[in-house]
């Protein structure tokens, strides 16, 4: 066991861990962060996407050592005060979660695409959420929630009411 | 089935000089685990071997890419991110960017390294191919010093490669000079995004006139380890590319190549499919007028 210290979602944690824990498993199992889900455990679905010090990374994907000292950001970080983030809204707005597997990842993965483009064209989007499955195949409605969260050509948009997540550096 | 992870040992020495310092005192006892992209998912299956680790994420010495007036060198701790978004890379070395952007997700891109990728040594790794065609060299550290070796000599044969146990790949060297050259990059796999290639080949080529001046070509599960496709070079090297010269190249090159049957394709769709490539990039080449 190994002491592992970390910022979640705002939060300071400290943690007890083999070190080579996935930090998915710390996050879900020790910080009873659920919201971050498993899929496929091999870095091909995106499932347990997090933010990690600014950068989306795969939690199944990381041994939490590597998390020592880092600041995370999980879907539970993404609405403040009862308030939704910009890109959850879009993504009831649109339907774009069916079963809900895929949906904190996607959201994760959008968050990530939309801090280096804040007007993706749809390439970008489609580019951007390449390693993020949804087996209910929901895409389209998907890419359209994503499209309308940019200030863009889907134009429906209104920054202002936008609610940053925890920065992540 | 799942390894139990309480088994597995990783330590962070967190510096270069603490990293070389263990692995000289334990020479082949700790696994070094870079972004984890690979040994990660060994671990997931129940597939990892060794039970020692040692961490190079956060390593600040190896993650880098600077450039002099002849040389771009790319620290091994460098991401597939970092790559992308290098400017001089995009400019002088698109081959580079783009099997980088080929190289699984966004979320992969971030975490998994140059190094890694070589150091992995699968056959059908994304980056060797351009890198091979780019005339790379390596640049190895240990606590005894630092040695370089032509990237073509790294790979010895399958996931074998010319590391001693108390040695790591710090960076790789590329030559600033190919800015003029003619340069193809194809990657044949089953979908666009994330997929391991079938087979892939990259070229880099210059013309004297109409004759071929310069040629390196550098392919992807053609054989048991990323390729330097030195025979299909000579075949054309110092000659005029017409239908008789790309067919010896062709030639030369199904004699060269050792492609396997397995889940992803097999050896004889292999053999066909890289062999059209280079006849495409080779026609290309002939009747291009801009890179002599």
């Amino acid at each position: 066991m190994t002491q592992i210290s970390f910022v979640v979602n705002g939060e300071k944690k400290t943690v007890d861990a083999p070190p080579m824990a996935r930090l998915l498993d710390v996050l879900r199992e020790h910080c009873h962060l659920t919201g971050t889900k498993e899929g496929c455990g091999e870095g091909e679905c995106g499932s347990c996407s997090v933010m990690m010090n600014g950068e989306l990374v795969n939690s199944c994907l990381v041994p939490v050592l590597q998390a020592d000292g880092a600041t995370l950001c999980t879907i539970e970080g993404m609405a403040h005060d009862g308030q939704m983030h910009l890109i959850q809204k879009k993504f009831l707005e649109c339907g774009a979660a069916q079963c809900g597997i895929c949906t904190p990842g996607m959201i994760l993965a959008a968050h990530h695409l939309l801090e280096k483009y804040p007007a993706p064209t749809m390439e970008q989007i489609r580019e951007g959420l390449a390693g993020n499955l949804c087996r209910c195949t929901g895409y389209q409605r998907i890419f359209d929630a994503v499209e309308k969260c940019g200030t863009g050509t889907a134009g429906t948009a209104k920054r202002g009411d936008e609610i940053d997540a925890f920065e992540c550096e | 089935m799942r390894s139990n992870v309480s088994e597995y040992e990783l330590i962070a020495p967190g510096t270069l000089k603490g990293v070389l310092q263990t692995l000289a005192d334990k020479p082949g006892e700790y696994l070094p685990v870079a972004g984890g992209t690979e040994v990660m998912v060994m671990l997931g299956v129940g597939r990892l071997a060794q039970k020692k680790l040692i961490s190079l994420w956060g390593v600040k010495e190896l993650r880098f890419i600077r450039e002099t007036e002849t040389t771009l060198t790319i620290g091994a701790g460098a991401t597939f991110t970092d790559i992308r978004k290098n400017k001089i890379i995009a400019k002088e070395f698109p081959l580079l960017a783009l099997a980088a952007s080929w190289t699984g997700s966004i979320a992969n891109q971030n975490r998994g390294t140059l190094g890694g990728n070589i150091v992995n040594a699968s056959p059908a790794a994304d980056t060797p191919p351009a890198l091979l065609a780019y005339d790379a060299t390596v640049e190895i550290v240990s606590a005894r010093g630092s040695r370089m070796l032509e990237y073509r000599a790294f790979h010895k044969g399958y996931k074998k490669i010319a590391l001693e146990p108390d040695e790591l790949l710090y960076a790789v060297h590329i030559p600033r000079r190919f800015a003029d050259s003619f340069q193809r990059l194809r990657k044949v796999g089953t979908r666009n995004a994330m997929a391991i290639s079938k087979v892939a080949l990259a070229i880099v080529a210059k013309k004297t006139g109409d004759v071929v001046s310069e040629i390196a070509i550098g392919g992807a599960s053609v054989r048991e380890m990323p390729y330097r496709c030195i025979a299909a070079e000579a075949a054309v090297r110092g000659k005029a590319l017409n239908a008789a010269t790309i067919a010896s190249a062709r030639a030369a090159l199904a004699g060269e190549i050792a492609p396997i049957d397995d889940i992803r394709s097999t050896g004889r769709y292999r053999a066909q499919v890289v062999c059209n490539i280079l006849e495409d990039f080779l026609t290309e080449l002939q009747n291009d007028l801009q890179h002599r």
